[in-house]
C-alpha cells in the first residue's frame, strides 16, 4: 500500500479527458481527488488528442491540494503504453487501471510505471496506482488484486459493467452490487488501501443519490466516484461528523496527549477505555471535520 | 517532422481550438479565426509558431479556429494535429512534450 492512506478520499470526480472546458475547470469544485478519464468517455478517434490534453494540462493548471488520478486505457488495447508512459512523464499522482481482473495485471501496470519513471527522469515509485474492478471475475480476486503493489492507493467498484457482467442491471435500491461492495471494501481494508464505490448517473434523483451514499457511508467506503460535480457538496455532507462526533473526538485527542505527558499508555475516558481503534476512529474525525470547515485550527467546533 | 498529409486536431466547442494542418512547399502560414482575435491573436499564433518549431516543422499551413482556447489547449491540440499528419501519432515525440 502506498504512504498516505489517511488521506481523505471522499470524491473522486470523473472528468472526460478530451474535454478542454471541463479539463480546465476541474480544480474549481473543490473535489478531494480528480479523475481524468482516457478510457470509456473518450471516442477512438481522439485517444491521442485526450492523452495530449491531459499532458499538457498537468503541466500548466493549478488543480490545489486534489489528489490526480488518470484512468488509462486497459492493457488489452493498442492505447495503454503511450497513456502509462504520458501520464508518469506528465507527474500524475495515481494512475488508475481500468477493468483489473488479477494481481498479475497490477504487476504488469507497476512494471511499466516504474519503466517509465526510470525513462523520464521521475521519481522511483512517486506514481501510485489504482485499479478498478468491474467483473465478476474482478470481485472474486479483489483481495489479491489490492495487495498486488506497494503503489496501490485504492481500489474501486465499477458498477455499470460489473452488472453487465452479472447480466443484470443497476436498481434503484443496489441489492444487485451488495456482494461486490462488500467484497471490494474488504479487499480494501485488509490491504490497508482506500475503498472508492461507483458512480451514481441519475442525477435527477437527488433522493436516491443521499440514500446509496449514506448506505456506502455506513459500509465504511472512504467515498464515492461521481460524474457531475453538483454531487461533491452533497458527498461531502453525507461525510461530514457531528457536533457530537467531533466533540467526542476531540475529547478523545485531549485524553491521549494528556495521558502521553503523564507517561501512561491506557487511559479511559468517561468510564470507558480509550484505545487505538478509538484514537484513530477520532483522528478520521477531525479530519473530516476540518475538510468540511466545522472547527477552527485547535479543533474546537464552530457554531454554526 | 514532415507533414506528409491534412490533419485536423480540436473541436469548435468552447474553450477548445481547431487545427488544420496540411502541407505546405515552405514556411508556416497561419490563417487564425478567433473572436478574441484583436487581443489574443498574436498570442495564439505565437504558441502554435513555438509548438511547431519545437516539433521541427518547417513548412505547413496552418487553419485555426479557437473558441477561447487556453496556451496549454492549443499546444496540445498543435501536437495532436501535426502527430497526426506526420503519421507519428503511435510513436509520440516525447522529447518536445
Amino acid at each position: 500500500m502506498a504512504e498516505n492512506e489517511e488521506r481523505l478520499r471522499r470524491t473522486m470526480m470523473f472528468v472526460p479527458g478530451n474535454n478542454p472546458a471541463m479539463v480546465k475547470d476541474a480544480g474549481i469544485y473543490g473535489a478531494d481527488s480528480i479523475m481524468f478519464d482516457l478510457e470509456d468517455s473518450v471516442s477512438l478517434p481522439e485517444k491521442d488528442a485526450a492523452r495530449l490534453l491531459v499532458y499538457e494540462a498537468l503541466q500548466t493548471q493549478d488543480y490545489g491540494d486534489a489528489e490526480l488520478v488518470v484512468r488509462v486505457n486497459g492493457q488489452d488495447t493498442p492505447f495503454y503504453d503511450n497513456d502509462v508512459k504520458a501520464m508518469v512523464k506528465a507527474g500524475i499522482d495515481v494512475i488508475r487501471l481500468p477493468k483489473a481482473e488479477s494481481p498479475e495485471m497490477v504487476e504488469k501496470l507497476e512494471a511499466d510505471i516504474a519503466a517509465a519513471e526510470k525513462e523520464f527522469g521521475r521519481e522511483a515509485g512517486s506514481t501510485h496506482l489504482m485499479a478498478a474492478i468491474e467483473s465478476a471475475k474482478g470481485v472474486l480476486r479483489a483481495a489479491d488484486i489490492a495487495a498486488a503493489s506497494d503503489r496501490m492507493i485504492g481500489i474501486a467498484l465499477s458498477a455499470e459493467d460489473y452488472t453487465t457482467d452479472m447480466k443484470t442491471h443497476r436498481y434503484p435500491d443496489g441489492r444487485e452490487l451488495e456482494f461486490a461492495r462488500n467484497m471490494v471494501l474488504h479487499a480494501a481494508r485488509a490491504a490497508g488501501v482506500a475503498a472508492f464505490d461507483t458512480v451514481f448517473t441519475n442525477m435527477d434523483d437527488t433522493e436516491g443519490f443521499y440514500r446509496e451514499t449514506e448506505y456506502i457511508h455506513q459500509l465504511g467506503f472512504d467515498g464515492k466516484s461521481l460524474v457531475n460535480p453538483r454531487q461533491i457538496p452533497m458527498v461531502n455532507k453525507v461525510y461530514e461528523p457531528t457536533e457530537a462526533e467531533i466533540k467526542n473526538a476531540k475529547n478523545v485527542i485531549n485524553a491521549i496527549q494528556e495521558a502521553k505527558l503523564k507517561g501512561s499508555g491506557v487511559i479511559s475516558m468517561n468510564g470507558q477505555m480509550v484505545d487505538r481503534p478509538v484514537v484513530l476512529r477520532a483522528q478520521r474525525v477531525m479530519k473530516l471535520a476540518t475538510a468540511s470547515h466545522l472547527v477552527d485550527e485547535e479543533g474546537n467546533y464552530l457554531e454554526k | 517532422m514532415e507533414i506528409k498529409k491534412t490533419a485536423i486536431a480540436g473541436t469548435l466547442e468552447s474553450s477548445d481550438i481547431q487545427l488544420t494542418i496540411s502541407r505546405a512547399d515552405s514556411g508556416i502560414t497561419i490563417d487564425l479565426q478567433s473572436d478574441v482575435k484583436k487581443v489574443f491573436g498574436d498570442q495564439i499564433e505565437a504558441v502554435i509558431k513555438e509548438t511547431l518549431k519545437s516539433l521541427d516543422v518547417t513548412a505547413a499551413k496552418v487553419k485555426a479556429v479557437d473558441k477561447g482556447a487556453l496556451d496549454c489547449v492549443i499546444k496540445a491540440r498543435t501536437v495532436a494535429a501535426v502527430q497526426r499528419a506526420a503519421e507519428t501519432t503511435d510513436t509520440p515525440a516525447w522529447e518536445v512534450l
